[in-house]
């Protein structure tokens, strides 16, 4: 076990090296009302954070992250461009009795511009990798925003897409998603028994035969359910060489230059993605420009779906001896979400102290 | 030192629980009044019983102040963090069966799986501006089962009771709950999702890894497993 004074000055060095990047330190509170963070990340947070009630706040959530405190300290007096920076604990239950830890600190830097969002995603980037290589951690980067890319640009029902994309964050429930859409796999008979069902009659008829009309969903959404599974099923599947295309770039694994030309392969078939492959050179330039190797840059495009909910864009980890050292990457979705409309495009990341400072004494 | 047997105190389960050890030779009653908590263990030396509410033996166990326990795996699996880090299954006991389930109403003719759930739940979500609302008392299986299917766009809401009426109530869209024959669902226009229980609950006999186990107590544990024709090893 690192002793925390170790973990302590590994943290302020960090964080010192983003004040002299240019970030504003900012501090954030650390109980925040529970209703903002549930709200955004689900039932998900509320497995891992602690919640605890307040008599006259209500529920309160020890800080589990910091980038919902510095966004919404952002939109209320900060200019852009801005860059920030924060050192603080963070609180997560464990669920598994063994070696995380269930408060541990973290140093991060969030950068909020909207000019030129690769070079702030290769400015971040260069800024962890500086920071970060010399220790000899790997990089792994990916790029949510190219998927996201692919999946509106298939040839099939709005509703469908819609489907895939609510789900590009939790990968096996997209995967059976979209063998169901490609005709890879048939769907469930309790599907086709429902469906039957439904055509047997009039759906008001059928709702009034199914039981009385109690709690909050109305008939009206039951009815615009039912004739939605209806027109479903009548959608054809997707054409097969659109869902090769898209199957090939679920398991593409190439460094980065590599999967640049790879993708700029197949945008003739896959057109959508022009514009994401498109902004993917030009954060690979500014990348390379800042003296990092786009050549030898290890890309996944499935990287960070599972781990990184809310990220759309951009992301990137370090990992050293399988710890997870540091994560960030490009969250615009969020931030749109968090400003009623406004957004802000920010790109952000963070670094585990803890880690750092584990793997020294284990270089040492 | 002996080996502890955590019992549920009380009811059918007490009862049932008696007569599974007993046809197996070893004897469990009460020992004094009706309404002392207190037993005796003939057939097998060394055993002490320790009658519990149900409901409190996941605990005990977790914390090691009894060797064995008897409770519903439904309690174990949901109290217990990590529950196959904690204790081992020894034996389900066949009886006390009960399927932890989602039911939403039977008007909703467009839900029929848990696959439903996640499209209706978007759509609510959607058209009401706040998270589709589940109630339940079963917060870590429930949760770890929609997880694991995926579901997303739901809250727990909680209910330690009489879960069946807070769709009409309209403090839940849909509920997660114990039942046996589905009767109180029916009566109050519930209908279960079709596919498949969370988890098919029944009264299982538990070792917990936490509680001591010296040269002593394992050799009960050995003559008493023996006795009952089970296999435990903790």
């Amino acid at each position: 076990m690192t002793d925390r004074a170790a973990i302590r000055a590994e943290a302020e060095t960090l964080f010192a090296s983003f004040k002299s990047a240019g970030a504003v330190a900012v501090e954030a509170d650390t109980l925040l009302p529970a209703e903002t963070l549930l709200d955004l990340y689900g039932e998900d947070i509320r497995a891992r954070a602690y919640v605890t009630s307040d008599p006259l706040r209500g529920e309160m959530m020890l800080r589990p992250d910091f980038t919902v405190p510095v966004v919404q300290a952002h939109m209320q007096n900060g200019a852009e461009p801005a860059r920030y920076c924060y050192m603080g604990e963070v609180f997560r239950k464990q669920d598994r009795p063994g070696t995380r830890a269930n408060e541990y600190l973290q140093v991060g830097f969030e950068l909020f511009d909207r000019s030129a969002p690769e070079a702030a995603d290769a400015e971040l980037f260069t800024l962890f990798h500086g920071l970060l290589a010399p220790l000899g951690l790997r990089p792994a980067t990916g790029d949510i925003g190219i998927l996201m890319a692919a999946v509106k640009g298939l040839s099939t029902s709005p509703r469908r897409k819609a489907a895939l994309l609510r789900h590009i964050w939790r990968p096996a429930r997209f995967r059976k998603l979209l063998d169901r859409f490609s005709g890879r796999a048939a769907a469930p008979q309790a599907r086709h028994d429902m469906l039957t069902r439904l055509r047997s009659g009039d759906l008001a008829a059928l709702i009034a035969d199914a039981g009385p009309m109690i709690g909050l969903r109305s008939e009206a959404e039951i009815t615009a359910r039912a004739n939605a599974l209806i027109e479903d099923d009548q959608t054809p599947p997707l054409a097969a060489p659109e869902a090769a295309l898209l199957y090939d770039l679920l398991t593409l694994q190439a460094p980065a230059r590599a999967a640049l030309s790879h993708m700029r392969g197949i945008t003739s078939m896959l057109p959508a993605i022009e514009p994401a492959v498109d902004r993917f050179a030009t954060r690979l330039d500014a990348l390379e420009r800042h003296g990092i190797n786009p050549s030898d840059l290890p890309f996944e495009a499935s990287h960070g779906r599972s781990s990184m909910e809310y990220y759309d864009g951009f992301v990137f980890s370090f990992e050293g001896n399988g710890l997870p050292v540091a994560s960030g990457g490009r969250y615009d979705a969020l931030t749109a979400v968090l400003g009623q409309g406004r957004s802000i495009p920010a790109v952000g990341g963070m670094i585990r102290p803890a880690m750092l400072a584990t793997l020294r004494e284990a270089l040492a | 030192m002996s080996l502890k047997i955590g019992v549920p105190s009380k009811g059918r389960l007490m009862e049932k629980t008696f007569d599974w050890f007993g046809a197996r030779g070893v004897i469990m009653g009460r020992s004094g009044s009706d309404r002392e908590y207190a037993g005796a263990v003939e057939g097998v030396d060394g055993v002490e019983l320790v009658l519990l509410s149900a409901g409190e033996i996941p605990r005990e166990l977790s914390a090691g102040r009894i060797h064995l326990g008897v409770t519903g795996s439904d309690l174990v699996r949901d109290k217990l963090a990590d529950w196959s880090a904690q204790v081992v299954e020894v034996a389900p006991l066949g009886f006390g069966h009960a399927d932890l389930i989602i039911a939403v109403p039977t008007a909703w003719i467009d839900v029929d799986t848990v696959d439903d759930l996640d499209a209706a739940a978007a759509a609510f979500r959607a058209e009401h501006g706040f998270r589709l609302r589940i109630a339940t008392k079963y917060h870590r299986l429930v949760r770890d089962y929609l997880t694991a299917q995926g579901v997303a766009d739901y809250q727990l809401v909680d209910s330690q009771g009489a879960t069946e009426g807070t769709v009409k109530n309209l403090t839940a869209e849909a509920i997660a709950d114990i039942t046996s024959s589905g009767e109180t669902l029916r009566a109050n226009h519930l209908k279960i999702l079709s596919d498949g229980p969370i988890h098919a609950s029944q009264a299982t006999l538990f070792a917990a890894r936490g509680a001591e186990w010296d040269a002593g107590t394992r050799a009960t544990l050995a003559e008493l497993a023996k006795q009952l024709g089970v296999e435990a090893a903790v």
